[in-house]
């Protein structure tokens, strides 16, 4: 009897599995034939990662070799590409004609990486990463002394390919488009780990860099140039941005492509002798581009070619990733969504961060870094869509945690209360609404429970009540606060611990600081961004980029939002000195731009109410080219320095009041503090500029100048002390600078600088102030981190950057019929 | 192939995703009142009417939080998936969702 003849088109992964899974359930039934365009037999394509970091050779990684295509009468045309299929005659054609008929075909032609069309991208030295070929091309590149790689794509096998080159001795650089490393299998907080990891291990990330060309000489790459202008000198480029199904054959043959070839559940193609699996095809609209689905594929493709039935519907993913001591998996929606919640886990000695993701009680994905040994627990129970509600606590800490704490029973001291009892009498809060809270919205800290419920949230004399409700809720997950009060409910430590810690462990950026101080949420809240952003740009002014997106509108964009939506534009009028000119510019701009309210404030300079966020840019521009720049009524910085005529005009006029508050003022101009600061110069005790309840006064006097601290006019107010009296204008400047710097450096977000003194003594800041080496330290500081921040906000706006904020993204909803 | 070819309604192309910050929002003008198109930290976009449920506050405007914006005028905090405020505010208004689309990397606002 004639066998059937069985042909395969491509040697690679799904191929030859597919042969397997047919001949483990009829072995005798085809006769079998492959092509494979590599000239070598079928081997594991992920290890080739490992084979380019010289953890592997070619022979660790073959998966069959000759003996086996023998042993089971398979015959392979290694090294020969198929060119053409003709589905009438049920044949196909190589390239010199020869062809070979077929009763059923298979297609197993995986896909090909994208090459970017970058100028430059056929020097030589670019390469990809996809078979043997790449990786013997680049370990030869590797070979030369001194040699630099730049890999282009910060997915897993960029990475991949980066740190087996790092490996092999290159100093290896990832150029990534996207914020974060492995976007589509990593939160921000993973991708930040990633990127340290990968620092340890010899490879250098470059985020949101966008390639512009590849640079070359004599026909071999010698650089990548980069949008911004930036050049990365190397002598191996890999590409490695993506793949796509390699479908061309079965698109010229006639059958139907999307975007790879499309089959049915039986993986068959649009022609019934057909089939297709792996990486070329597309199912159900889906393409994949790792092997779990393929071996799901396979085991249906078996059965079909054997009669038997399967359908194939789809396989849900997980990835890990292969670089030595790294620990990384991901699966499903790991970076939560609509109804999710999110359990986090940090350990920062450890270096370790989790996220499970949870819906309706399941999980729904997860992230694993540094500690990934639970990663195929978390895809069992996602898989399988198990209700965790009753090992939620647990968790976050893995199998044998929750396994073994399983069945221990929360001491119940409040399980007595009827839940109609009110537990917070202020917000008239009973115990059934807390306890729901803390069940529905997932709640484990106090914060939490004030936050949902309100409870606790006024006089306090509850909250021993409510921590009970929690431990009673929670169990042991739960742990009473005690010490300073959070920062927010990201995070049960305080602002003194945060602020030490930014310093003393060189954290300089956000995810580090959530990382090393455990943050229990990915990102962070609209409470602890903004204060983190404060901390971070006052210990690190050089290096730390300030992030917009933490800070409040006002400060965004550099104008009060006003209860309309529109904002309020106040231009600095040094110590309140105008002149006919500015005065001029300000009555131009208010004509122009329709401004409906001109005001004099209350801090003696000009308001400009009702100004429309789009028009921001073009009143500062016209405002700029008046000689003005931004007054910062909108941020935690520098406000106003109100002065008096002085001796300048006035009869008692000790001093030239005037001119040291437009001095303080150009020297102390955008800096941002922990809270507003103020400043009055007075020429005499009578005191006209209101220096005594300002953050920080002078008032001047025949032998000099007082200098006062610690004052307020608004919710509360204070009147000032004296900080120390001393003889010229040039030690008025030190003082205050020095003083500036210590309350910047010392004073928890928000805290304005009466409470701050409050809080640590007026004695401790002078003693550091008039110790003449502690002041002059702090002086230094407040001047380096001047020369970056003594800087008009507007004027770079009106130069354009971060136009963005101010245009609308589109306007073309506005062109549709309404 | 494409579940969307049925939908019926008009799908505008507003601009690519990176157009918008991560934890960033833009405004979208329309005739019918300025839509607030969202990219949360993990780069999912969200869209809402741009006009708080409390006092019409611009939620463009505001800081986005994990799957949520704080209105920038009185700091209340909106579910981007639902529009719905959350915490003790659940329940006292929603500001409408818009139909979205991501394909290809480019923003697609539906017109309803
Ligand atoms: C415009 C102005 C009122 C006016 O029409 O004169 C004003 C307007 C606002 N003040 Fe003020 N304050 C203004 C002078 C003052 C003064 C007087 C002064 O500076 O000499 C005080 C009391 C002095 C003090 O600060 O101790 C003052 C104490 C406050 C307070 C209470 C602060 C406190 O710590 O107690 C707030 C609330 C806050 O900051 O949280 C506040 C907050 C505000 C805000 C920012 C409210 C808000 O969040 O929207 C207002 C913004 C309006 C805007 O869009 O411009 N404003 N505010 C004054 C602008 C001064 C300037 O040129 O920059
Ligand atoms: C370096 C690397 C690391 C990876 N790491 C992982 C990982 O950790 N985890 C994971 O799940 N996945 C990983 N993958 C992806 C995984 O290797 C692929 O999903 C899998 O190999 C796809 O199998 P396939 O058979 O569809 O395609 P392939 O394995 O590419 O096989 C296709 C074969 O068909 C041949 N061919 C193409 N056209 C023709 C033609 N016309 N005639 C004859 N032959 C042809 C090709 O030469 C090729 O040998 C990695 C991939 C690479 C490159
Ligand atoms: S006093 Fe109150 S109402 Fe007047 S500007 Fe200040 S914050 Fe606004
Ligand atoms: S208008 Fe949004 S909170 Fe008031």
């Amino acid at each position: 009897m004639r066998k059937e003849k069985l042909v395969v088109i491509g040697n690679g992964m799904a191929g030859c599995r597919a042969v397997q899974e047919v001949l483990k359930r009829d072995p005798s039934r085809y006769e079998i034939t492959i092509f494979g365009a590599e000239p070598r037999v079928n081997y594991d394509r992920i290890m080739l990662s490992p084979v380019l970091a010289g953890e592997k050779t070619f022979a660790d990684i073959v998966i069959n070799d000759e003996a086996w295509y023998r042993d089971n009468g398979i015959i392979l045309h290694a090294g020969l590409a198929v060119d053409a299929i003709d589905l009438k005659q049920q044949l196909i054609r190589v390239a010199d004609g020869r062809t070979w008929p077929y009763d059923r075909l298979v297609l197993a032609t995986g896909s090909d990486p994208i090459r970017l069309p970058l100028p430059g991208s056929d020097l030589a030295g670019v390469v990809t990463f996809r078979d043997l070929d790449d990786v013997e091309a680049m370990a030869t590149a590797s070979a030369k002394p001194d040699a630099r790689a730049v890999v282009i794509g910060g997915g897993l096998l960029g990475i991949e390919a980066a740190y087996g080159l790092a490996r092999r001795g290159m100093a290896a650089t990832v150029v990534h488009l996207m914020e974060v490393l492995m976007e589509r299998q990593l939160d921000a907080s993973a991708g930040f780990l990633l990127t340290q990891a990968m620092l340890e291990r010899g490879v250098d990330t470059v985020l949101e860099a966008q390639s512009e060309a590849i640079l070359g000489e004599e026909g071999k790459v010698t650089g990548l140039k980069l949008k911004d202008g930036r050049v990365l000198p190397c002598d191996l480029l890999v590409m490695s941005v993506g793949i796509r199904p390699n479908a061309a054959l079965a698109r010229v043959a006639g059958l139907e492509v999307g975007r790879g070839v499309i089959v049915d559940d039986s993986l068959r193609t649009s022609d019934p002798n057909v089939f297709a699996v792996g990486e070329c095809v597309e199912h159900r609209g889906q393409c994949y581009g790792l092997v779990a689905p393929i071996w799901d594929m396979c085991r249906t493709l078996g059965e079909t070619l054997t009669d038997g039935q399967a359908a194939y519907e789809g396989s849900v993913l997980s990835t890990r990733l292969k670089v030595s001591g790294v620990d990384v998996f991901s699966a499903g929606r790991f970076a939560g969504g609509e109804g999710c919640e999110d359990i986090v886990f940090r350990d920062a000695g450890r270096g370790v961060y989790k996220r499970i993701v949870l819906e309706d009680g399941k999980v729904a994905g997860a992230v694993l870094f540094g500690d990934a040994a639970d990663g195929g627990w978390y895809f069992d129970l996602m898989r399988s869509g198990a209700d965790v509600s009753d090992i939620r606590e647990t968790l976050v800490f893995g199998q044998a945690a929750t396994e073994g704490l399983a069945g221990l029973d929360p001491s119940a001291a409040v399980a007595a209360m009827a839940d109609t009892a009110e537990v917070c009498g202020c917000n008239g809060v009973c115990k059934g609404e807390i306890v729901r809270a803390i069940a529905d919205q997932g709640l484990s800290t106090l914060e939490g429970v004030r936050a949902h419920t309100k409870a606790s949230a006024s006089c306090g004399t509850c909250t021993p009540l409510v921590e009970k409700l929690l431990k009673h809720s929670l169990g042991d997950a739960f742990q009473v606060q005690s010490g300073p009060k959070p920062v927010c409910g990201c995070t049960p430590k305080g602002h003194q611990e945060v602020r030490e810690r930014i310093v003393g462990e060189d954290l300089k950026s956000m995810p580090a600081v959530m990382q090393a101080l455990e943050w229990s949420t990915p990102d962070g809240c609209p409470t602890c961004r903004p204060v983190l952003n404060y901390y971070l740009l006052c210990a690190w002014p050089a290096e730390y980029r300030d992030d917009k997106q933490s800070r409040f509108i006002n400060e965004r964009v550099h104008a009060n939002i006003q209860k309309d939506g529109t904002y309020s534009v106040v231009p600095r009028m040094w110590g309140g000195i105008t002149s006919p000119a500015e005065l001029r510019a300000i009555a131009d701009v208010a004509d122009k731009f329709a401004i409906p309210t001109v005001k004099v404030t209350g801090g003696a300079r000009i308001d400009l109410l009702g100004v429309r966020k789009d028009d921001l840019p073009a009143v500062w521009a016209d405002l700029n080219a008046a000689g003005m720049v931004s007054g910062h009524a909108y941020g935690k910085a520098l406000r106003t320095v109100k002065t008096c005529v002085g001796s300048d005009w006035c009869r008692f006029g000790t001093q030239d009041s005037t001119g040291l508050g437009v001095r303080l003022e150009k020297v102390m101009w955008g800096s941002w503090t922990p809270a507003k600061v103020k400043l009055g110069v007075s020429g005499c005790p009578r005191n006209c500029a209101e220096a005594t309840c300002k953050d920080i006064g002078v008032i001047c006097v025949d032998s000099g100048f007082e200098i006062h601290v610690g004052g307020a006019a608004g919710l509360e107010v204070r009147k000032t002390e004296i900080l120390t009296k001393v003889a010229t204008e040039d030690e008025v400047v030190w003082v205050i600078c020095a003083f500036a710097q210590l309350y910047r450096e010392e004073a928890w977000y928000l805290e304005r600088v009466w409470k701050w003194l409050d809080r640590t003594g007026l004695e401790a800041a002078r003693t550091r102030i008039e110790d003449p080496e502690a002041r002059r330290e702090l002086y230094d500081r407040f001047q380096f981190s001047q020369r970056f921040y003594r800087i008009d906000p507007w004027a770079q706006r009106v130069a354009g950057r971060d136009a963005h904020e101010f245009n609308p993204l589109s306007r073309r909803l506005e062109m549709e019929p309404a | 192939m494409n579940a969307h070819v049925k939908d019926p309604t008009l799908w505008t192309d507003v601009g690519a995703v990176t157009d918008i910050p991560l934890r960033g929002a833009r405004r979208v003008p329309s005739p019918r009142g300025d839509v607030a198109v969202f990219r949360t930290g993990d780069g999912r976009i969200f869209a809402l009417r741009d006009a708080c449920p409390h006092k019409g506050g611009p939620l463009s405007q505001g800081i986005v939080h994990g799957h949520a914006v704080t209105c920038p005028l009185h700091a209340m905090a909106i579910d981007l998936a639902s529009g719905e405020f959350l915490g003790a505010d659940r329940g006292k208004g929603c500001a409408p969702t818009v139909p979205l689309r991501v394909e290809d990397g480019r923003i697609l606002l539906g017109s309803v």
